[in-house]
């Protein structure tokens, strides 16, 4: 193996524990890093107590725990402050607060444009405001590589176009969308822009500043931190002008029988206990992954996906889905087996200690528009090498030899 | 790690191929559609009754080798049985694959499911058929006109 992989490999619980996995499903969900879980461990043993809320020293150690952990992902996002992080359930939660926060500042005949390559957590609750308010829903298509096709941009978004929620990188193809060319199109417009960073963000920091966007969400699990807590990141500007979506403790000013003012952002779409242990855990992450050397981790991530795609290109039968090379996309490689269905696969690669994902992907949109109706993903993360590639191509050869 | 040799044993192999039953009937009872949300496995069954007892049967499968099985053995099984007796042996062979059972008796057949036993998630693979099938006996138990497709996806977790 690798010497710089095994050194990773080493940092990660369930990795040590199981030198023999060949892990190829961090796209579903990432392994979480021994220093993510200590931080869970150490909070819960020694600060567990609620936050904002008490004056004893406890809880005061509890709300400098919890705090910091909100400077640490505003220092992964390069946020332009703390208070511009919302601490969630997980992205599928942080879509759906800006889904009915935002959405409940829009009124009949609005537009909101997402694409064909959401995942499904950014696709139905607009399909869900849509019901509930009379928005418009429309689409960016993707092209025969599961690409956005941005060429009828301005068109598609119309007159009354205010967001336009995409994904930053696709969760079948891995292909990245031009986040560039569309916010320039959403600020011609008028209209804010919401990005799913669900995939991109465990491929190393971001810089929501640079990206241009006004919200970005994203998974702890996802990033090498605990599952149960997510991010909603938004503009500062653009978190004060927006209602509350749940109502609760710890979003208030003011509550009385007559009326309730609500507590400034991010309290104010924090309603209830936070996942406060779970926001320290991701914390601790994402402080991991700052450390990183992410050019090299770039670097061997790519090869390992250019590895897959020629091993795959030579099977007969196979189509890949998603961009032709591994430089336009996360190293995340969906394809097809003419006769053979993925559950299948998947399950004779189990038996050779591999781990892939097939089905769906919670994005049958993107499917249907590629032609398909279920695929085997292989998605790599930063504590892949070689020989988990091996393992998969030679796995597939056994594929071929027992289903058929 | 699981055997897949023992999962995908031949008997399940040529029953998938065999397609029994594959096609659409010309003039059905009930018809009822399901779908498996988990990975967009589907199952649109026909059927046709006379005196109550199946009189022919069809189903177009889209899935894994575990459902098309399944479905393959239900079209050369079915005809000839009841509601009743559909609903029975669904429901042992569901206790079956739970751990619990040793298998319809009448239908011998099914045990080469059994080493589906461990893999949970394999479960429904092999009883969509069987529930669509009951989906569509009930359509015509409820005296619904035939033709009559309804998605009863059911739903599973995290995707």
């Amino acid at each position: 193996m690798n010497a710089a992989v095994s050194a990773l490999r080493s940092q990660f619980p369930l990795l040590a524990a199981a030198p023999g996995l060949h892990y190829l499903d961090s796209a579903a969900t990432a392994q979480i890093h021994g220093a993510a879980l200590d931080a869970v461990i150490r909070h819960e043993t020694t600060c567990r107590a609620n936050v904002m809320r008490g004056t004893y020293a406890l809880a005061e150690a509890a709300d400098r725990a919890f705090d910091a952990a909100r400077h640490s992902v505003a220092r992964f996002l390069n946020a332009g402050s703390a208070e511009e992080i919302v601490f969630t359930a997980g992205a599928t939660a942080a879509l759906n607060l800006v889904a009915q926060a935002f959405g409940n500042t829009l009124k009949a005949g609005d537009r909101v444009l997402i694409s064909v390559a959401e995942h499904h957590s950014n696709f139905v609750p607009w399909q869900m405001l849509r019901e509930r308010t009379g928005i418009e829903l429309a689409l960016i298509p993707v092209g025969a590589d599961g690409v956005l096709d941005l060429g009828r941009l301005p068109e598609l978004m119309g007159s009354r176009c205010r967001l336009v929620a995409v994904t930053q990188c696709s969760n079948v193809t891995g292909a990245w969308s031009d986040v560039a060319a569309i916010v320039a199109a959403a600020r011609q417009a008028g209209a804010r822009v919401l990005l799913d960073g669900a995939q991109a963000v465990q491929h190393g920091p971001q810089d929501v500043r640079a990206l241009g966007v006004d919200f970005y969400a994203f998974s702890g699990h996802k990033c090498f931190g605990p599952g149960g807590v997510g991010v909603l990141w938004g503009r500062a500007q653009v978190l004060a002008a927006l209602p509350p979506f749940l109502g609760g403790g710890g979003m208030i000013g003011e509550v009385t029988f007559d009326n309730t003012t609500w507590a400034a952002p991010p309290q104010r779409f924090e309603a209830g206990t936070p996942p406060i242990a779970q926001a320290i855990g991701l914390a601790a992450a994402l402080d991991w992954m700052m450390t990183l050397d992410w050019p090299q981790i770039h670097a061997r991530e790519q090869r390992l996906g250019e590895l897959l795609i020629e091993g795959l290109q030579r099977i007969p039968q196979l189509r890949l889905l998603g961009p032709a090379t591994a430089d336009s996309r996360a190293p995340i490689v969906s394809f097809d087996i003419e006769g053979l269905h993925p559950h299948d696969i998947c399950q004779v690669l189990d038996g050779r200690n591999l781990a892939l994902r097939g089905g769906h992907h919670c994005a049958q949109p993107l499917l249907a528009a590629l032609g398909v109706e279920a695929c085997t993903r292989a998605s790599i993360a930063l504590y892949n090498d070689e020989t988990d590639i091996q393992a998969l191509l030679d796995g597939l050869v056994e594929v071929q030899r027992t289903l058929t | 790690m699981n055997d897949a040799n023992a999962l995908y044993q031949d008997a399940i192999k040529q029953m998938a191929q065999a397609a029994h039953g594959h096609g659409q009937l010309e003039s059905a009872h009930g018809e009822a559609r399901l779908d498996n949300p988990l990975c967009g496995d589907r199952v649109r069954m026909q059927v046709a009754l006379d005196s109550g007892r199946i009189s022919a049967v069809a189903h177009q499968t889209k899935g894994c080798l575990l459902c098309r099985a399944a479905a393959s053995l239900l079209g050369a099984r079915a005809v000839g049985q009841d509601a009743a007796a559909i609903e029975a042996v669904a429901d042992e062979l569901d206790a079956m694959l739970k751990g619990a059972a040793p298998g319809p008796a009448a239908w011998p057949e099914l045990a080469m499911f059994v080493p589906a036993r461990a893999y949970a998630s394999r479960h429904r693979c092999v009883l969509l058929p069987f529930r669509a099938l009951q989906a569509a006996l009930g359509k015509v138990a409820a005296g619904a006109t035939a033709n009559v497709t309804e998605n009863h996806g059911e739903t599973k977790g995290a995707l």
